[in-house]
């Protein structure tokens, strides 16, 4: 939307689920998104859900995708990667700078210890994290936004043929935590000590 | 059949996780029963046989103005043709910013089932069942793959390094012009002199209990008696009190390292997100009621300004006598 408003362009939001993920656009819509495309099916892995948005963005004209950082469940980041490979575009990842002039794109990316400058030309997609929009810019829906998001259009389609390459067995949760021990604020030395000797992390 | 490994430098060197992922490759290898071959990339500085003392037989250089720049199309490209070259159905690559660009291209190119954010080694080579971390840390899940190719990508400091004996035999690998796309780098900013966060093996953290950005200086000394790296808590890098590389969190960065020092941090859930895999954790809050004491292995109550330098002090002269 801060794009949209800066440089001018139609934006389509899309999202791989079933009907209870349609709240979800209708914000997008809320906060000021032109159309929105619901891919009807259960989003099984990151191989399947790239395989349906390639195939929207193929048949649709756009200059530049922009995908979040990872799902909030199986945390996976990998559905923009494997849409740039699918698709043969250029892909940032860890972006968390974006500009754009005419079809170039200039590009902050976020590496181990520091940051990397980049450009690249449209079409192109990114795999954004926390920075992309400065949290001054990031936007909650308004009353109006959410009365005009009711009549904007929200296609559902059905998937298409695509192969499932992962499968999920067992859930565990993490070992719990043995009670925390306290250590006197006036005796860091015993904290040293239980370092040394017992957690052997130092 | 065999295990292919993207071996990670920059400018030139190889990092710790590179070695981690040369012996997780070496490992799986193994369990398969056949060998192990790193892939490295553009100038390299250091000399790519000491790869060797992790188990890894055999590297492959490729090198050229189209490897000088991290381009994740590129390498993405030659990884493939050289696990052709190999036979390779399985690649292991280090979770770090780069690898992370990298595992899905890959995935696709090789047709490929992908698993990132693995924590262990694999309980089963055929079909592939590895454990991985879900929900932000809050579960762990055997995920598998019965695709005949496979691409597993690790989280930082998973199985940790050991080093060994050994001496990897290098040759280059050539790589015809390639129609990728192109990002082009044009400058890179690198913190020096600090330990990255994703490759710490211990972390100093501090939030706003430490009340300003001229108070970090104990913080960075107490890093430094630990050879730890520096994170902050969300709201310090927001306040722009400490670089957003810093901030550790469900949004930040995640980290596992073997000790992690909490200051002054009250322990939300988001921060725990990111930091609940750390081996060791040590909370120093003065809020008794604080919920990191909770998630801590060790806590003291008291005040940071206080506690901290001494603490420092009490790590410098164990470390004088030991």
């Amino acid at each position: 939307m801060w794009l949209k408003e800066k440089n001018g362009a139609s934006v389509t939001v899309v999202n791989v689920g079933k009907a209870e993920t349609e709240p979800t656009l209708r914000k997008a819509l809320a906060i000021g998104a032109d159309d929105a495309i619901r891919i009807d099916t259960d989003p099984t892995d990151g191989f399947y859900v790239a395989s349906q948005i390639s195939e929207v963005i193929k048949e649709n004209q756009y200059d530049l995708v922009i995908a979040g950082r990872e799902s909030i469940d199986y945390n996976g980041g990998q559905v923009p990667g494997m849409i740039a490979a699918i698709l043969n575009w250029p892909f940032i990842n860890a972006c968390v700078g974006l500009e754009l002039d005419g079809n170039n794109a200039s590009l902050i990316r976020e590496i181990d210890g520091g940051k990397e400058k980049l450009s690249a030309g449209l079409p192109l997609i990114v795999g954004g994290q926390k920075g992309l929009v400065e949290e001054k810019d990031l936007r909650i829906p308004n009353m109006r936004g959410i009365m005009s998001a009711r009549t904007k259009p929200l296609q559902v389609r059905p998937a298409s043929e695509a192969n499932v390459k992962t499968s999920v067995g067992t859930f565990e949760k993490p070992a719990a935590k043995s009670a925390v021990k306290m250590v006197d604020a006036e005796n860091v030395n015993e904290l040293v000590d239980l370092l040394h000797n017992e957690a052997k992390a130092i | 059949m065999s295990v292919l490994v993207y071996l990670e430098s920059w400018e030139g060197k190889f990092k710790k996780n590179t070695f981690e992922a040369a012996q997780y490759a070496a490992k799986v290898a193994e369990a398969m029963g056949t060998e192990a071959i790193g892939v490295a990339f553009g100038n390299l500085e250091d000399d790519a046989s000491i790869i060797g003392k992790y188990g890894v037989g055999k590297v492959r250089h490729v090198s050229g103005s189209d490897f000088e720049n991290f381009d994740n199309h590129k390498l993405a490209h030659a990884m493939h043709s050289i696990a052709g070259e190999h036979g390779a159905n399985t690649v292991i690559i280090s979770g770090t910013f780069n690898g992370k660009a990298i595992a899905p291209i890959l995935s696709i190119k090789m047709d490929a089932g992908l698993v990132t954010n693995v924590l262990s080694l694999p309980s089963s080579v055929s079909p592939l069942t590895v454990q991985r971390s879900v929900f932000s840390s809050k579960g762990l899940v055997d995920y598998s793959t019965e695709a005949e190719n496979r691409v597993i990508s690790f989280i930082p400091n998973a199985i940790g390094v050991e080093e060994g004996e050994g001496s990897a035999e290098v040759s280059s690998a050539n790589m015809a012009a390639m129609d990728t796309p192109t990002v082009t780098v044009n400058e890179v900013d690198r913190v020096k002199g600090k330990i990255p966060l994703p490759e710490a093996e211990r972390v100093v953290s501090a939030g706003r209990g430490l009340k300003g950005p001229e108070n970090w200086g104990m913080v960075e000394e107490l890093a430094e008696v630990l050879e730890a790296g520096t994170a902050c808590s969300k709201p310090v890098s927001d306040m722009g009190w400490r670089p957003h590389t810093e901030h550790v969190g469900q949004t930040g960065i995640a980290i596992n390292p073997d000790l992690y020092i909490a200051i002054g941090i009250s322990g939300a859930i988001q921060h725990l997100a990111g930091v609940s895999n750390s081996k060791v954790i040590v909370a120093i809050n003065n809020d008794p009621e604080a919920p990191f004491f909770k998630a801590a292995d060790y806590g003291i109550v008291g005040d940071a300004f206080d506690v901290v330098p001494k603490l420092t002090q009490a790590i410098r002269d164990f470390k004088a006598n030991n």
